[in-house]
């Protein structure tokens, strides 16, 4: 079934290529179909690897590591898995919420770029092609962050533009550099080698590299200004996309290449590592509380939480990358929920300034509940999908003894569950300002088309949490072929024994 | 050979880290693009540049035949940076008619959570 590791690219290059049709309808109804076909392909590639193992497709027929390996291990498939189902959820959010002149300009071809980019970023099992894949996903979000030309958009754009660049051009550097070293890109042969001889000097600066062009992708404390300074100026179904998954591809990028191919190395980074986590989830959720602004709150969160995952890397142990992986899961639900959410509440009152929202327990009791479960998720209550994440990782790190970090984790729970607490009293408990009432559409009802992916996501948010079994499997499966990337290796260079 | 490679590269480099940290939009375009332009000498200078024979088998000898992938990383960085070249210059422009002006420091409404 090789032609399945092909199709996470096509179906959404196919969504690109619609940009030729000139009837916005039929684009969205391409979109749409392609987006549903991609989470199930996605769906079918985890079931797959998780069955039968470590799935190749060499590109044109050319044996590794001489040519571009596309590889689905099993972190591959959950993260595909992931990405395709927000895929989908944001496709239907936005054929309910963008509005009619945004899409005037090619809202889902450059949607399908984007996701097209994500997923080659995913599958792809070369270092240079690994690059060229963050540029197609940075050349859509680019153009789907500042089409509209608000000058806020603008001004966003361009911070976020500026310091990507620099991000990818330290990843090229690192990535040439590394050709120079070991003589080949090829992640698994790469692997492979670096393992048998490691070089301690040079391959401490290549982790450093990485560490750092990927750490601005991913929003790590200090390269993150980027982010609340853009993400909350696009329509609020791409802010959700971007928040969901665009940092996230930074951090799988970070397993991948640091944990995968520099493990030697990355053991005298780590110290730095877990430093850096602790800052990153602590300025990132007291910027979260000092906010005023439901998106910018928001985007703040994705900060604090990339530490968690970061974390995982510092500590480095087959419990604390499972518990990232559990962790990437919740969190890319968790935190496109509430996006979602804070633009419904949008929909209803017309703002996003938590002083002038209010009074929508009673008025979308629904919309209520859903916000509940996915922010108690998210401070890590159980019996929520965010539970299990932070269990797994706060034990790992008792069993090592990084006692300083854990204290920090638990104690940023909490300060999240008060902002959390924050956005509730404001936007839902407290009544609706007088004065603000003309903003507000009183008789403006929230169609099923708007619900329904919030409700999906908060569905499956919950199924994680109660049913964490299985998820625990698949995690604990993605965690070792990461940090013993053996059945990797084997099934990318010796053609015949991963089948 | 390879050290005036090293010396070039780090002085485009550093041209346009300066660039960069100046107010002016073009400024910030071209230090983008300068230093865009640094690490494709630095991709270059991966192989041994020395060895400048052509990589076609039976027309050099083997230990001369310079390495063709570097060469083939710069052709596709290249083109990655002139279209996203063209994207930041379209962007600034429209940044200076929303702004009124190229002034990077002056745009900090995003910043500020207004």
């Amino acid at each position: 079934m090789q032609i399945l590791l092909v199709l996470p690219l096509i179906l959404p290059l196919l969504i690109g290529c619609s940009a030729l049709i000139r009837f916005r309808n039929i684009r969205q109804t391409v979109a749409l179909i392609c987006l549903f076909l991609n989470m199930l392909v996605c769906l079918l590639l985890l079931v797959e690897t998780h069955l039968y193992g470590v799935q190749v497709v060499q590109s044109g027929g050319v044996i590794a590591p001489y040519g571009i390996s596309l590889v689905v291990d099993s972190l591959t498939g959950v993260m595909l898995a992931i990405s395709g189902i927000i895929g989908f959820a944001v496709g239907i959010f936005s054929a309910a919420t963008i509005a009619a002149n945004h899409q005037r300009f090619a809202y889902y071809p450059l949607f399908g770029f984007l996701m097209m980019g994500i997923n080659f970023a995913f599958i792809t099992g070369d270092l240079f092609t690994l690059y060229v894949a963050f540029e197609v996903m940075l050349m859509a979000s680019f153009v789907l962050l500042t089409v509209g030309g608000e000058r806020s958009q603008i001004e966003g754009g361009l911070k976020y533009v500026t310091l990507n660049l620099i991000s990818s051009t330290i990843f090229l550097i690192a990535a040439g550099l590394t050709y120079a070293v070991a003589g080949t890109l090829n992640m698994a042969h790469l692997a492979a080698i670096m393992a048998e001889q490691p070089s301690p000097g040079i391959g401490t600066v290549l982790a450093a590299l990485f560490l750092i062009a990927f750490g601005i992708k991913a929003a790590m404390f200090p390269l993150f200004f980027w982010l609340p300074a853009s993400y909350h100026t696009p329509p609020i179904a791409v802010t959700a996309l971007f928040g969901g998954l665009l940092t996230k591809v930074g951090i799988y990028s970070m397993w991948r290449v640091l944990v995968m191919i520099f493990p030697q190395e990355l053991a005298y980074l780590q110290p730095l590592i877990l430093v850096l986590a602790a800052l990153t989830m602590i300025i990132g959720v007291l910027g979260a509380v000092a906010q005023t602004e439901f998106r910018r709150l928001l985007s703040f969160h994705i900060i604090s939480q990339i530490g968690y995952l970061l974390m995982a890397i510092g500590l480095l142990t087959v419990d604390s990358m499972t518990g990232a992986v559990f962790f990437m899961v919740h969190v890319i639900l968790a935190k496109t929920a509430l996006f979602f959410v804070s633009g419904l509440a949008y929909e209803l009152e017309g703002t996003y300034k938590l002083k002038k929202l209010g009074g929508l327990s009673k008025r979308a009791p629904g919309l209520a509940l859903l916000f509940l479960f996915a922010a108690f998720s998210l401070a890590g209550f159980p019996p929520f999908s965010g539970f299990w994440g932070k269990l797994l990782l706060i034990r790992s790190g008792l069993e090592i003894g990084q006692y300083v970090i854990v204290a920090i984790a638990l104690a940023v729970s909490l300060l999240t569950t008060y902002s959390m607490l924050k956005i509730w009293t404001e936007v839902f408990w407290k009544p609706l300002p007088k004065q603000d009432t003309e903003l507000a559409s009183p008789h403006k009802r929230l169609s099923p088309l708007m619900l329904a992916p919030v409700g999906v996501l908060v569905g499956l948010i919950i199924a994680i949490g109660v049913f964490a079994e299985p998820m625990y499997q698949l995690s604990e499966a993605a965690a070792v072929g990461v940090i013993s990337p053996v059945s990797y290796i084997e099934a990318v260079l010796l053609p015949g024994t991963g089948e | 050979m390879l050290l005036a490679f090293a010396i070039t590269a780090g002085m485009m480099f550093a041209c346009g880290v300066y660039l960069m940290l100046r107010r002016s939009m073009v400024r910030l375009i071209i230090g983008l693009l300068l230093i865009s332009y640094s690490v494709n000498l630095i991709i270059f200078s991966m192989d041994d540049p020395n060895t400048r024979g052509a990589p076609i088998i039976d027309s050099v000898e083997e230990s001369a035949m310079s390495d063709p992938l570097p060469q083939a990383l710069i052709l596709t960085a290249i083109v990655i940076s002139f279209g996203v070249l063209a994207f930041t210059l379209a962007l600034g422009y429209r940044a200076t008619q929303v702004a009124g002006t190229d002034n990077i420091d002056t745009l900090q409404s995003t910043d500020r959570g207004t």
